[in-house]
């Protein structure tokens, strides 16, 4: 029995696949240390919860929707794309397609708008996951007649009728997330994982930088390596900014910067190396650094 | 008299597994489905009236099956049918059409008798009261 018990675990394991995911998350998604840990978990309990069900243990369906708070950038989305794989692989969610929405695409703008919107939405993510990005703005306080509450209202009645259908992921930023627990009690107590993404060191950043150019196929160069690293301490210190979002686009300017620069050298032929490379001049140009220099002369 | 109007009409009335699992094979092929209800189920009678828009990007059979169930709550006495709409070029028409509900007594039709010009007998389909 104990054998036997173990076996199935394991063949459970191979046969969901989940592993593979979870290695793939692993490679693709730097730091994230307590986000990980937490889909670990999830994924442990779903394990467990599909052999109980086999044995004829009592395994209610658990509820999983989460709450996902973290500043800018943080990989949110990113993580609840994988989340619906995982899902999926799990057998939890059918069909394991990813939602996206906004306060613009549940909420309408007259009285009697705002139901049959919510009602499209939560039919289209049906057997999927539902990620309400920016979840705050559903409820504006400032407006008693706002129509934030009628989607929120008929979110929770779904998320309770069809929690074998579907999974509802809230996500925003943390302070403004809480607040808006606070005000919607009942919301709060329905999501069973809170799951907070911390914001990335100056390392994690560097190598998120390196995957990308990986994925886009650029490399740096000694000196660029060096200069990326001084653009991320600096950057960090300066407002907006956004994590992973801010490298992605400091990335794009200096793809931008190296294409000019080969432009104007264009009578000297181009080897395959030279355009992929991205040199130290071509993130040295950014208004990064002539701001920190500005800002240590003032 | 039993109503004999698109597929699976001379088989016993789907369960909503049944239904389910029809649904889903629609939404495998890509085609928009759609609940329509009416309570004139003559053969003449084409376009039923609407419940809802039709479902567009749908991946999932739940979804439909949701807005059939809320149909039937509605119009418990009235016939709904399930429609799948094939939008490939060259093809834009309905695929595949069933029906999801019926009322508890079907009255069926009567024939009617009407004398025309010339001594001439027509005979047509009504609804039998």
């Amino acid at each position: 029995m104990n054998a036997a018990t173990q076996m199935s675990l394991e063949a459970e394991l191979a046969e969901s696949q989940v592993a593979d995911v979870l290695d793939e998350l692993d490679a693709e998604l730097v730091g994230l240390a307590p986000v990980k840990s937490r889909i670990r978990d999830i994924c442990a309990f779903l394990l467990v919860d599909k052999l109980r069900s086999q044995l004829n243990l009592n395994s209610g369906a658990p509820s999983l929707h989460m709450s996902f708070t973290g500043n800018p950038g943080t990989g949110k989305t990113t993580v609840a794309l994988r989340m619906a794989e995982i899902l999926h692989r799990l057998g939890y969610v059918r069909k394991g397609h990813l939602v996206a929405v906004t306060r613009d695409d549940l909420v309408g703008q007259y009285i009697g708008h705002t139901a049959p919107k919510t009602r499209e939405i939560l039919k289209r993510a049906m057997g999927g996951v539902l990620f309400i990005d920016e979840a705050y703005y559903l409820y504006r306080p400032e407006n008693e007649r706002d129509y934030g509450q009628e989607a929120i209202e008929m979110l929770l009645q779904q998320m309770e009728d069809h929690r074998d259908d579907l999974v509802v992921i809230f996500a925003g930023y943390k302070d403004r997330m809480e607040q808006f627990f606070r005000s919607n009690p009942g919301l709060s107590s329905r999501i069973a994982h809170h799951i907070d993404f911390p914001n990335y060191t100056s390392a994690e950043l560097l190598a998120i930088g390196h995957l990308m150019l990986k994925q886009m196929q650029y490399t740096l160069s000694r000196e660029a390596e060096a200069v990326l690293r001084e653009y991320i301490e600096l950057r960090q210190t300066q407002p907006n900014f956004s994590n992973a979002r801010s490298i992605r686009n400091a990335l794009d300017r200096a793809r931008l910067r190296q294409a000019t620069r080969l432009l104007a050298q264009r009578d000297k032929p181009l080897s395959a190396r030279e355009l992929m490379t991205i040199e130290a001049q071509d993130i040295r140009a950014s208004r990064v650094f002539a701001q920190a220099a500005r800002g240590s002369d003032s | 008299m039993r109503l004999t109007q698109g597929a699976f009409s001379f088989l016993p009335d789907l369960t909503d597994a049944q239904i389910a699992a029809q649904i889903e094979y629609c939404l495998q092929q890509g085609w928009a489905t759609s609940v329509e209800y009416t309570d004139d189920p003559h053969p003449r009678n084409t376009y039923w009236e609407m419940f809802g828009m039709p479902m567009f990007d749908m991946k999932d059979a739940a979804g439909v099956l949701q807005e059939v169930n809320a149909c039937r709550h509605t119009f418990p006495s009235h016939y709904v049918r399930v429609n799948a709409f094939d939008a490939t070029r060259g093809v834009e028409s309905v695929r595949l059409s069933f029906i999801v509900n019926r009322p508890p007594e079907e009255p069926g039709f009567g024939l009617i008798r009407e004398e025309g010009a010339g001594r001439n007998i027509r005979y047509t389909l009504g609804r039998r009261a």
